[in-house]
């Protein structure tokens, strides 16, 4: 690793502040991304800005059916909270299988959906739950935000402080994990609200990263069961291919997680 | 060039060490306690947990400025008063080990697992607990039967105690 110089904040502001003083920056989550990151000498942050103990990004709110979510709250958290659970039990679910115990006691909601790793977990449920990212300047909508693989709309220096959704009436994900890694090799997080409207996004498979599935969306707003997607086709033309699984698999594998996390919801 | 200090196994302890420092160095080469090993270095294999304010973490991706002012307690610091921890007796007694090289990491895992989980342990999920550990010897089957061993034994422990 390159050195660096390491700040801990102690709130939003002084993060920020700090950030901004900071040369090459950049903030440090749970580092289970950055930390390895940089031992490869794949990134050189001439600064590190630690957010995780910040006290305003911690934790998790839920109001009626209104969930907050705080940045810097591990994996560990959002997969053990009871309040959350019972409003949506598909993102507890989600958080659980991330990686293995040791990265979900440091690895934090903010720190994945800011890396947005095309195999990463949350991304997927952000967009299929119609999230807001809440930054220390602004909100931005789920499907503005993640532009491309490691592609984010966040300026920089930009820090997100908490994601926000309103809890569904329905919802499921589930992966194929990379049987090394356990990231999504492809995952399908699936959501249908009291109005009928309908989201499936997709992880794990586009070539441009986390994406919606409209046919499938379509196809499920008129018969909410897995058979409903029997039909749909998933075009292999967008997908990744590489020693994991080529694209041809990758869209077979969407189809079917798509319909368990149908079943699951 | 950066003075730390945190508590490591109910002492406290200071150290210099530049931002970069991993945890895991700053353990093994400050503080000379060298039973948390380094085996993949790539956040894989878990030779390297360690606990940081009572949850298993892997001090190779972690940084030493990260655990300042922190709780650490590494395996040096589970036998109480020269008596293996039931962790530790459980590996010894089922042969959960061949090499060693992982056992560190595994005993402070199944610590954390046995914790959060209590007498609820099963095989499946004692499996799926283990998957940020790697052992390249033992095919996994007696560090199973060691953890399921030690949850039994706490677990009854603790009702005892009651
Ligand atoms: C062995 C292993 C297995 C894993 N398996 C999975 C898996 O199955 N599924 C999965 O989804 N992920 C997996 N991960 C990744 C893990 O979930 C990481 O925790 C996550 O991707 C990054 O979160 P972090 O808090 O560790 O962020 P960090 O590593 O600290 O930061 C990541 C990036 O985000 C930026 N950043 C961090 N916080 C903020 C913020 N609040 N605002 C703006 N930018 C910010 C940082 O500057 C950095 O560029 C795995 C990691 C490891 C090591
Ligand atoms: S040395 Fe830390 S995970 Fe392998
Ligand atoms: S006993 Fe040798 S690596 Fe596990």
């Amino acid at each position: 690793m390159y050195e660096t110089n390491y700040h801990r904040a102690s709130s939003i502001e002084d993060a920020v502040k700090l950030r901004q003083a900071a040369g090459e920056g950049k903030y440090l989550s749970g580092g289970m991304t950055l930390i390895p990151t940089m031992k490869q000498r794949l990134a050189a942050p001439t600064d590190l800005v630690d957010v995780r103990q910040i006290q305003d990004m911690k934790g998790i709110r839920v109001t009626g059916r209104t969930v907050r979510i705080g940045a810097a709250t591990s994996h560990f958290d959002v997969a053990s909270s009871a309040e959350l659970a019972a409003v949506c039990p598909a993102i507890t679910g989600l958080a659980s299988h991330i990686g293995d115990p040791h990265v979900r006691h440091m690895g934090t909601i903010g720190g994945s959906i800011a890396n947005n790793d095309p195999a990463a977990d949350y991304p997927s449920a952000m967009l299929a739950l119609d999230a807001t990212i809440v930054t220390d300047r602004r909100e931005i909508a789920a499907g503005d935000f993640f532009t491309g693989l490691f592609e984010t709309a966040l300026e920089d220096g930009e820090l997100v402080t908490a994601i926000t959704f309103e809890a569904p009436a329905k919802a499921g994900y589930q992966k194929f994990a990379n049987p090394a890694s356990r990231y999504a090799m492809t995952g399908v997080f699936v959501v249908r609200r009291d109005n009928g409207d309908i989201r499936v996004a997709v992880t794990g498979a586009g070539s441009s990263g986390v994406f919606r599935h409209k046919g499938m969306e379509a196809a499920l707003a008129g018969n909410w069961s897995p058979d409903a997607l029997a039909g749909v086709t998933v075009d292999a033309s967008d997908l990744l291919s590489d020693i994991h699984a080529d694209a041809g698999y990758r869209a077979n594998l969407v189809k079917v997680m798509a319909k368990r996390a149908v079943a699951a919801a | 060039m950066a003075k730390i200090t945190m508590t490591v196994n109910g002492r406290q302890v200071s150290g210099q060490c530049d931002d970069r420092t991993l945890l895991v160095h700053f353990i093994r080469e400050n503080l000379g306690l060298t039973g948390t090993h380094v085996g993949c270095d790539t956040s894989q294999c878990g030779a390297c947990v360690v606990h940081m304010d009572g949850r298993s973490i892997k001090s190779c991706s972690t940084l030493a400025a990260q655990a300042a002012g922190a709780d650490i307690t590494t395996i040096e610091g589970l036998a109480a008063n020269g008596e293996l921890h039931p962790v530790q007796a459980a590996f010894k007694a089922n042969h959960g080990l061949q090499c060693g090289f992982c056992t560190p990491g595994m005993v402070m895992t199944a610590v954390d697992m046995i914790r959060r989980h209590g007498g609820q342990l099963d095989e499946a999920t004692v499996r799926a607990e283990l998957e940020g550990n790697i052992c390249r010897c033992t095919g996994y089957h007696n560090i199973v039967k060691s953890i399921l061993a030690a949850a039994a034994e706490m677990g009854g422990a603790r009702v005892a105690a009651e």
